[in-house]
């Protein structure tokens, strides 16, 4: 493992050494001749109150990171009070970013580098600290009644607790205050700046590039110049600081990452995901019409969707989660597609809609951004505990088709396999994110539009059968051959007016019936179109096709699983590994892949939901490793639940 | 062909006259024999016709209950969907398809007890809906408990003591969701439902009719007084707009205190007699009108329409922005959208 304590150095002095370093922000100057280390990647972790500006903070710094063309990885964890009581241990926002000049999948186990605002954030964040770390404290708030609010004894800056690791103790307040005493503004709203001065300092330690940081500050303040000016100003002042004090000996640089080519954004899960209808209704032709009540994590696309009406994209803000699907529903019955946003307490209120959906037979998105249940849960934290709640909770048998995707860029995609899924077959598909993919962010290979699918829809223009007596009719139920799709026929279209309902419907007509063979068929018949959905084939990533072991994961856990993976194999070890996008139907060949092994590890944030269904349809002994910590998993702990997997059959072995 | 109904100004119209029987479907029709849904059946789809609007651009959307099968005997489009949701569906279709009629048939169980959110919320935003709402003031499709408007005291299958919970006013309850257009009519009375119907359908905007129903099995003669010739003159206001409240002999009467009451007209008095007014901008006269009747014995229950104020229509607000964005920045350019302000390259 790489971190920057044990890095070779590179000593430079140059201003324009190593690519892309960053020229100071005041501009002029040139660099004081300090040291530069060369690192392969880093992970940086910003830590204060919720009321810090911690979010802001790190989102600037991953710009920032992003347009110098490193790979990223994030993840914001931050309670779900809007202001949590200041300096407490459950007030503590904070902001991970990994970043590296490879690619990489996460958002890493342990930072290298903490930036603690406040005694909260040091103690609260000290533990996921690997010894040798480096910690930027801003000494201001280590008074007294701070320190007793969050138990500790005795100044940790002080002591010699904090031996084992780099400490930096800056007065970020006073810098910031002294750095704007010039401002005229008052000591109050001078101090709120004290992150920008934060991230000036890390910014300059960096690298980064600066400019992209002035240009949002002058647009998000374009109404308040004097605040504008003034967090450049404390944002200067920190790349200053970095620069000058004898605190801060070394800067470090990271170079650009090798990516395929193409242009790239950063981009978090939410968007992409609010992207992907876009570009879904756009690929259709449909309308997207969202209906949507608010509720965290998943609001983030409410507020994207609302902003481009000029792509005809309408946004309701429904009275409830019912609503939200309701008017989803019945714009889907005019010939929009229909999308609700929801998380985990929502979906359980949209069940008898979702259900309907399925009767209706209707496109209809229903994205799920889980998190930590049951109940209320962990409405800010990440989980995937709804896999069997998307798949069965209904009353009835009522399949729904799953999507789930894999990384925060992925949602892109899996929102455009969701609508496909849902336009082709005429079903309402659930698509399963969560909030470690919504507000983690990660670089983007910008799609051409052209290489987009497909995804235009037929509406039914006219009479589908023919009556014994010749006469020429419109059944809504007569389905289409190869996808058991029914037809799509909107209000408006003259001769194929229908009436249809949440009432079981006699197979092609589509009027109520209650005939006991016909419900038998029709439950069947909407199980088989579910199922016949053509998926893409699992990839089984093998490479030296002598592995034994199996570890399959679903969703936002690819990126530990497959860090993880790339440890076993560095040192040795021969773990085979498979993604499932497709939760239902699986791939074709999934059975298969998993008897090919002899051992199926299936890590979950939860408690076992995809093990279970993969165990009750292939009955395979799918051994499961679970969490469910709001987080998200840690790739060292993956790698060791790997090889004691691969050890487990060894030992088998040997004692055979 | 009628000139073209307001609210259905951007609805096709239709190419030639059409009739009653065009409006009906194959569907047997399964209420129970002697309900009052067969004549609001009935007295619909003989005025559909009035509308001169393309049968294939008007939708029936139900929640679920006896009222709710409605959607099933028109030949139209139509939505049989779940309990309560119909007002919430129906906003979904309205918002985004302004050239379709869209209609709601529910009843007092869908729509003011399990569906009372959507439909408060569906008036106040005033989609442009109408509201066909069939109170028989009990559960008829679960056979026969209290519903939300039953009177207090009933004795029921769920209240064998009777129920203990004070009942919604219908009309009270829109007036204070903000409802742009509130009327009331009774099964029995076609010609009155049909006027009332075409006011509704003339009202840009969530049109909510009430509208007083039998059920001759759980709760048979509820309105009888409101029907029974003997009786129903001096039960009834029949409210004309411009015209005095007056019936039997009576009139409707501001008193000192301000609140709206009943009493017998004489030469003194007789000018003093409100003139109704349905354009009234303030609430609270519609609101006191609502009010009026007696709850226990329905003396003095006004039918008509109470309040039909303009009001901005959510779905043509909608659309609005639409087109303001669409001019403001131009129609949506996918490609511009997914390459955003900071972006990197890498060859």
């Amino acid at each position: 493992m790489t971190s920057q304590v044990d890095q070779s150095e590179a000593v430079g002095g140059s201003d324009g050494e190593g690519q892309g370093a960053a020229p100071p922000p005041s501009g002029g100057r040139s660099r004081p001749a300090k040291p530069i280390r060369r690192l392969d990647r880093v992970i940086i972790r910003f830590a204060g109150d919720s009321g810090d500006g911690m979010q802001l903070t790190g989102d600037r710094f991953t710009s920032e990171t992003a347009s110098f063309g490193n790979d990223l990885s994030t993840l914001p964890n931050f309670p779900a009070e809007i202001r949590a009581p200041a300096g407490t241990l459950p007030g503590v926002s904070s902001f991970q970013l990994h970043f590296a000049d490879h690619d990489i999948l996460t958002p890493g186990d342990a930072p290298n580098v903490l930036v603690a605002m406040n005694p909260a954030a040091l103690k609260a964040n000290l533990p996921d600290l690997p010894r040798g770390a480096e910690i930027i404290v801003n000494t201001d708030e280590f008074t007294k009644r701070a320190l007793a609010k969050v138990g500790y004894a005795a100044d940790p800056l002080a002591d010699k607790s904090l031996e084992a690791y780099h400490l930096h103790k800056v007065p970020l307040t006073t810098l910031t205050l002294e750095a704007l005493k010039e401002s005229g503004l008052a000591r109050k709203d001078a101090e709120r700046a004290k992150n920008m001065f934060a991230l000036g300092l890390l910014s300059w330690m960096y690298h980064r590039p600066t400019h992209g940081t002035e240009t949002f500050l002058r647009q998000k303040f374009a109404k308040k110049p004097e605040i504008a000016e003034a967090n450049i100003s404390a944002f200067r002042a920190g790349w200053n600081f970095g620069e000058t004090t004898e605190s801060f000996a070394v800067s470090y640089e990271i170079s650009p990452a090798e990516l395929p080519a193409g242009t790239y954004r950063n981009i978090s899960g939410n968007l992409a995901l609010s992207y992907g209808l876009i570009a879904a209704s756009q690929r259709s032709g449909l309308p997207l019409f969202l209906g949507s009540y608010p509720i965290t994590p998943a609001s983030d696309i409410l507020h994207e969707l609302s902003k481009h009406k000029n792509f005809g994209v309408r946004t309701f803000q429904a009275e409830d989660e019912i609503a939200g699907i309701g008017a989803a529903l019945g714009a889907a019955f005019g010939g929009a597609l229909g999308v609700t946003t929801t998380s985990g307490p929502g979906v359980a209120l949209k069940s008898e809609t979702i259900g309907l959906a399925v009767s209706l037979e209707l496109p209809l998105l229903v994205v799920d951004i889980q998190r930590g249940g049951p109940s209320t849960g962990l409405p800010t934290k990440t989980e995937q505990a709804d896999l069997l709640q998307a798949m069965f909770g209904r009353n009835g048998e009522a399949p729904v088709p799953i999507v789930a995707p894999s990384t925060p860029a992925d949602c892109f995609d899996a929102a455009l396999e969701a609508a496909r899924i849902a336009v082709t077959y005429r079903t309402p598909v659930m698509l399963l994110s969560d909030g470690y993919l919504a507000n983690g962010s990660e670089p983007w290979r910008i799609p051409e539009v052209e290489e987009l699918p497909d995804l235009r829809a037929e509406f039914a223009t006219g009479p589908n059968h023919t009556l014994e007596d010749g006469s020429e009719v419109f059944w809504p139920y007569k389905r289409d051959p190869q996808t058991l799709a029914r037809p799509w026929a909107i209000p408006g279209t003259p001769g194929l007016e229908h009436r249809i309902g949440g009432i079981e419907k006699q197979d092609g007509t589509g009027n109520i019936s209650y005939d006991p063979a016909n419900h038998d068929f029709m439950v069947r018949t909407r199980k088989s179109k579910v199922d016949g959905i053509t998926v893409p084939p699992l990839e089984v990533d093998d490479p030296s096709g002598e592995a034994r072991v199996l570890v399959i994961g679903w969703g936002s856990t690819y990126g530990p699983i497959t860090a993880a993976v790339r440890r076993v194999r560095a040192d040795g070890g021969k773990v085979a590994q498979a993604h499932l996008r497709n939760l239902n139907p699986f791939p074709a060949n999934l059975g298969a892949v998993l008897k090919a092994y002899d051992r199926v590890i299936v890590p979950e944030m939860n408690l076992g939901q995809l093990a279970l269904l993969l165990r009750a349809r292939y009955l395979v002994d799918a051994q499961s490793y679970n969490q469910v910590r709001g987080l998200p998993f840690k790739a060292a702990q993956l790698a060791d639940v790997l090889f004691a997997a691969i050890g487990t059959l060894e030992g088998d072995e040997q004692n055979d | 062909m009628t000139e073209a109904f307001r609210s259905l100004k951007l609805v096709p119209k239709a190419e030639s006259p059409q009739s009653a029987k065009e409006f009906k479907t194959d569907q047997e029709v399964r209420w129970c024999p002697g309900c009052g849904d067969y004549a609001i059946l009935a007295a619909v789809q003989s005025f559909m016709p009035e509308l001169g609007i393309r049968r294939e651009n008007t939708v029936f959307v139900s929640g679920i209950g006896c009222s709710s099968r409605f959607p099933y005997y028109m030949n139209t489009y139509g939505m049989h969907s779940i309990h309560g949701r119909a007002p919430a569906i129906a906003t979904g279709l309205a918002a985004s398809r302004p050239d379709l009629s869209v209609w709601v048939v529910t009843g007092d169980g869908d729509a003011l007890s399990i569906g009372g959110n959507h439909l408060i919320h569906a008036l106040r935003r005033n989609v442009n809906l109408k509201i066909l709402l069939f109170n028989n003031r009990i559960y008829g499709l679960t056979k026969g408990q209290y519903s939300p408007t039953s009177e207090v005291g009933k004795i029921t299958k769920s209240t064998p003591m009777g129920s203990l919970d004070a009942p919604f006013n219908p009309l009270s309850l829109a007036v204070g969701a903000e409802a742009s257009f509130v009327a009331r009519t009774i099964d029995s009375d076609r010609q009155h439902l049909q006027s009332v119907l075409r006011a509704a359908a003339e009202h840009e905007g969530t049109a909510l009719v009430e509208i007083y129903q039998n059920c001759n099995i759980f709760n048979d003669g509820a309105f009888e007084v409101l029907k029974d010739p003997n009786t129903r003159d001096e039960a009834l206001i029949r409210l004309e707009h411009g015209q005095p409240m007056v019936f039997a002999g009576q009139g409707v009467f501001r008193g000192a205190d301000g609140e709206l009451h009943v009493a017998e007209v004489t030469e003194a008095n007789r000018s003093e007699v409100l003139v109704h007014d349905v354009h009234h901008p303030s609430a609270a006269r519609a609101f006191a009108l609502t009010r009026i009747a007696d709850a226990d014995t329905l003396h003095h229950t006004p039918i008509g329409v109470l309040r039909d104020v303009r009001r901005p229509v959510y779905d043509t607000l909608m659309a609005d922005q639409l087109e303001q964005a669409a001019s403001a920045k131009g129609a949506g350019d996918l490609a511009g959208l997914l390459t955003g302000a900071d972006t990197w390259t890498v060859s």
